[in-house]
């Protein structure tokens, strides 16, 4: 455990998936970590809104740092998930050919996932992917399946890791933002509104303020983020019975393109776009892409026409101004980068962290202790097809009905050694008004089970 | 592990599953169990704090929350067993239902079911509402429950976006909590509730902006401010804390839906005959599940003469029989949004009192049902604003005894 005012190994800048899963990472390494956050709670930006597949790699650049992360980080995943309770809902995924070019590139694609490894990919012809999928259009002409690509629960994988940080004795810091930092030759002072931190070095998983940060750190920043937004549009679970593999356009040059999806909570997902834009704090909704997202879905499932929609969201990817990973370091600084994470952050985290762990360690003289037997602890499941709270008695009863979320799930997020900041974290950690009521029933009841325990509080004022 | 029995599970304690249950009960039907979600029964009415409930119940003018807790008391005397923080999470067929409680999960076996699950509003994330997702935004129900049933207040300047009765209860709502609507804004050229009401905006001094448009919402925690376009095609932004969006109620059907009803795309709720049955023989349905959305007495009313068929039924000692088909279909047309019910059978003609039918926007013009071959059976002229309930009277009517579908449209005034 490390006191505050103490010499930290490292501070990690930025507690999105990738923070989360770096201050694991040095954690488990034996080194000293504190976490600076500029938001109430970790998973406050990109990280918030993404498609929540874990992938294979099989369409990543061959032998790029991408790749290599995505595969360890999607391995390490499937390693460690079980002792963190964490689901998974094994779908595969089909990259859907709608039309003759369409058609003539899945070759390609497959090779590029046989030589990046993913071996069990085959081509589908037009009658194979209708009989897996009876729900498509039937103008389908041929898919590439990709077996193992599946769906996880994107926020409860990053709470497991950064849980598992803490109790390692990694300190995170909300509501702090990076005010100033100086490199003192031997040393980072890192000013903060709660006050100043030294550390050995800086790891920047800023994210979509990763070049600021490093601007803010080096002086000069060796790469741009250009935001990237990404609207969804999530259906109704009723929609969910149309479709159970993952449906992936044929990619472009610049983007994976429209998904359609499963989530692991039982509704369907469709998105993202890919809306390049100077803006980087307000990821707005907009209707004319939420009209063509909900187009696009009916006309890769009819049915979908029918379909209710539950929810909207929008997030900012932070890629850069070239299309791979922005991962560096300046070893004799203490600065290490792992920057413009702008799509594949959730599956590579994991292995992002091992990564930019190992150029660290190599930097240093002196290792830290690794941790013999790092603790875990079973996280609650939220996944609709495995067993949830509401079905296990002695529960005080049920709080949100859309997503079947009890009073006894809030209070345990609430005590819980990392207890959400603000109404997102505890939405997140439990899935409270993420439903097709969007809180006409709980809303008001929440505002008052959280009363003085978020630091955005969901409606302070008591009546007088 | 042996299911518990009931003559008439009744999921849902709104008005018309309690007047239902009540009903039953007067009926000599012996087991009643009402099931509740919630931490008690009352349905809508409890979060609102204001009359005119309950002329209809009990000839008196009551605010929402005496009108519920009358009804709920009613339901205790006449022997309903009333269980609250039950969820229903699945019914049927042949009357089995999965429940879930504190005490966990548990089969229950019922003669008989009826679902009044009720309605809700319509949310800024279905209207496809553009802008960010700041705290402060939500539907008139959820501001009802902070401030009556929690004693909140979620902002003091809202926009109040819709113009439907529900929309004026928002209204009074926020003025007896010292909250001070900054507009009223109905995306429709026209307001959606009686003109006449619309009077109290004016005189509680909340201007009302009639065909504009929300381009964005605006803030990061909190809402701070909406950005219109008014009808006049100028754009606006509006300071503010917080949005109500009122109105536009959808039914709250995900239990039909599981339960494999058949659902009407005009209404979003099951197919019903005019007895209140469903597709399933053992499963009825009323209350504003059926019909988005009727006032509390209405759906008092036809909880009632529900409860009296399904009394009739067990009282026949018949089961419940599969094959029975629900009637003649009838078909809804251009213009119009729903017609309830959407099957008319032959048998115990009279029980429904009229077609219940909305329009898509204001009707004007003639109602004209007739039979598959053309034969017109009934007309009837109509002239009302959008929203408003038109009713089309059955009375006295012979329907011939064959499967074709009727059809019902509205012929505009030329």
């Amino acid at each position: 455990m490390t006191a505050f005012g103490d010499l930290v190994d490292a501070v990690i800048i930025g507690a999105g998936v990738v923070g989360c899963a770096m201050a694991r990472r040095f954690s488990l390494e034996g080194a000293s970590v504190v976490v600076l956050e500029r938001a109430p709670d970790i998973l406050s930006g990109a990280s918030k809104a993404n498609s929540a597949i874990l992938h294979t790699g099989f369409d990543a650049p061959p032998g790029s740092t991408e790749l290599q992360c995505m595969q360890s980080g999607y391995d390490e995943y499937m390693q460690i998930r079980e002792s963190f309770n964490l689901p998974i809902l094994e779908t595969g995924a089909m990259v859907a050919a709608w039309d003759d070019s369409e058609e003539g590139r899945l070759p390609e694609l497959l090779d590029q996932a046989l030589l990046n490894g993913v071996a069990d990919a085959r081509l589908l012809g037009r009658a194979e992917v209708l009989a897996r999928e009876p729900a498509l259009g039937t103008h389908v002409r041929a898919a590439l399946l990709v077996p193992r690509e599946i769906i996880i629960d994107p926020w409860s994988a990053p709470l497991a890791y950064a849980m598992q940080a803490k109790a390692l004795g990694a300190r995170f810091q909300f509501n702090a933002r990076l005010l100033s930092a100086r490199f003192d030759g031997d040393l980072w002072h890192l000013e903060t509104p709660t006050g100043t931190l030294t550390a050995r070095s800086v790891i920047n998983s800023a994210g979509i303020q990763g070049d600021s940060v490093e601007r803010m750190l080096l002086g000069e920043a060796q790469f741009e983020i250009r935001p990237r937004k990404g609207q969804f549009v999530v259906f109704d679970k009723a929609a969910a019975r149309h479709l159970r593999t993952i449906l992936l356009p044929v990619p472009t040059a610049r983007t994976k393109g429209v998904v359609l999806t499963r989530t692991i909570f039982g509704n369907l997902l469709v998105g993202p776009t890919a809306e390049e834009q100077e803006e980087r704090e307000r990821p707005d909704v907009t209707r004319p892409e939420l009209d063509m997202l909900i187009a696009k879905a009916v006309e890769l499932v009819p049915a979908l026409a029918q379909a209710q929609v539950t929810a909207v969201y929008a997030g900012l990817r932070p890629a850069s101004e070239e299309k791979h990973y922005r991962v560096h370091c300046l070893p004799e600084k203490g600065y290490f980068c792992a920057g413009g994470i702008r799509s594949t952050g959730l599956t590579a985290a994991l292995g992002i962290a091992r990564h930019v762990h190992g150029l660290w360690a190599q930097s240093r003289t002196v290792g830290g202790e690794r941790s013999a037997a790092p603790p875990t602890f079973l996280l609650p499941n939220l996944a609709e097809h495995l067993p949830r709270d509401w079905q296990t008695p002695g529960h005080d009863g049920i709080v949100c009905h859309c997503e079947m979320v009890t009073g006894r799930e809030i209070e345990a997020a609430l005590g819980s050694p990392l207890p959400p900041g603000d109404f997102g974290g505890l939405r997140r950690r439990t899935r409270c008004a993420m439903g097709r009521c969007q809180g006409f029933n709980c809303l008001a009841r929440l505002a008052s089970l959280t009363e003085g325990r978020l630091s955005v509080p969901i409606a302070p004022e008591v009546d007088p | 592990m042996s299911a518990e029995t009931y003559d008439v599970a009744i999921v849902g304690g709104g008005p018309a599953g309690l007047s239902a249950a009540i009903e039953l009960k007067r009926r000599g039907v012996a087991k009643v169990a009402l099931f509740e979600r919630g931490t008690e029964v009352g349905g809508i009415p409890r979060h609102c704090g204001h009359p005119p409930f309950g002329m209809r119940e009990f000839g008196r003018i009551l605010t929402g929350k005496a009108y519920a807790r009358r009804l709920a008391g009613a339901a205790v005397a006449a022997g309903v067993t009333i269980l609250a923080k039950y969820t229903v999470v699945h019914t049927g067929p042949d009357g089995l239902l999965t429940v879930a409680s504190p005490a966990g999960i548990q089969a229950i076996q019922a003669a008989r079911i009826l679902i009044a699950t009720g309605a809700r509003e319509t949310t800024r994330a279905q209207l496809l509402v553009p802008g960010v997702r700041p705290l402060g935004v939500m539907n008139t129900a959820a501001l009802q429950a902070f401030v009556y049933q929690e004693g909140r207040i979620p902002f003091r300047r809202p926009v109040i976006v819709g113009s439907e009765l529900v929309s004026l209860s928002a209204i009074l709502t926020c003025r007896s909590h010292g909250i001070l609507p900054v507009a009223m804004v109905e995306t429709e050229h026209e307001v959606q509730a009686r003109p006449a009401f619309f009077a109290l905006p004016r005189v509680l001094g909340v201007p009302v902006l009639a065909g504009a448009q929300v381009l964005a919402i605006e803030g990061s925690p909190r809402v701070t401010s909406v950005r219109l376009r008014l009808a006049d095609g100028k754009e606006t932004v509006l300071d503010c804390d917080g949005l109500i969006f009122s109105g536009r109620f959808v039914p709250e059907a995900a239990l039909a839906e599981a339960s494999a009803l058949a659902l009407d795309l005009g209404t979003g709720g099951p197919v019903i005959d005019e007895h209140g049955r469903s597709s399933d023989p053992s499963i009825f349905a009323a209350g504003n599940m059926v019909h988005p959305i009727e006032t509390a007495g209405h759906c008092w009313d036809e909880g009632r003469r529900v409860a009296r068929v399904i009394a009739a039924e067990l009282a026949n000692g018949r089961d419940a029989e599969p094959d029975k088909t629900l009637g003649r279909r009838i078909i809804a047309g251009a213009r119009l949004k729903y017609v309830v019910p959407q099957r008319l059978t032959l048998e115990g003609r009279g029980t429904v009192p009229a077609l219940n039918i909305r329009a898509i926007g204001a009707a004007h013009g003639r109602l004209i049902l007739s039979d598959g071959s053309g034969t017109v059976l009934r007309t009837q002229s109509v002239n009302t604003a959008p929203q408003k309930p038109i009713r089309f009277s059955l009375a006295g009517l012979n329907l011939a005894v064959d499967s074709s579908d009727l059809q019902l449209r509205l012929e505009p005034r030329p």
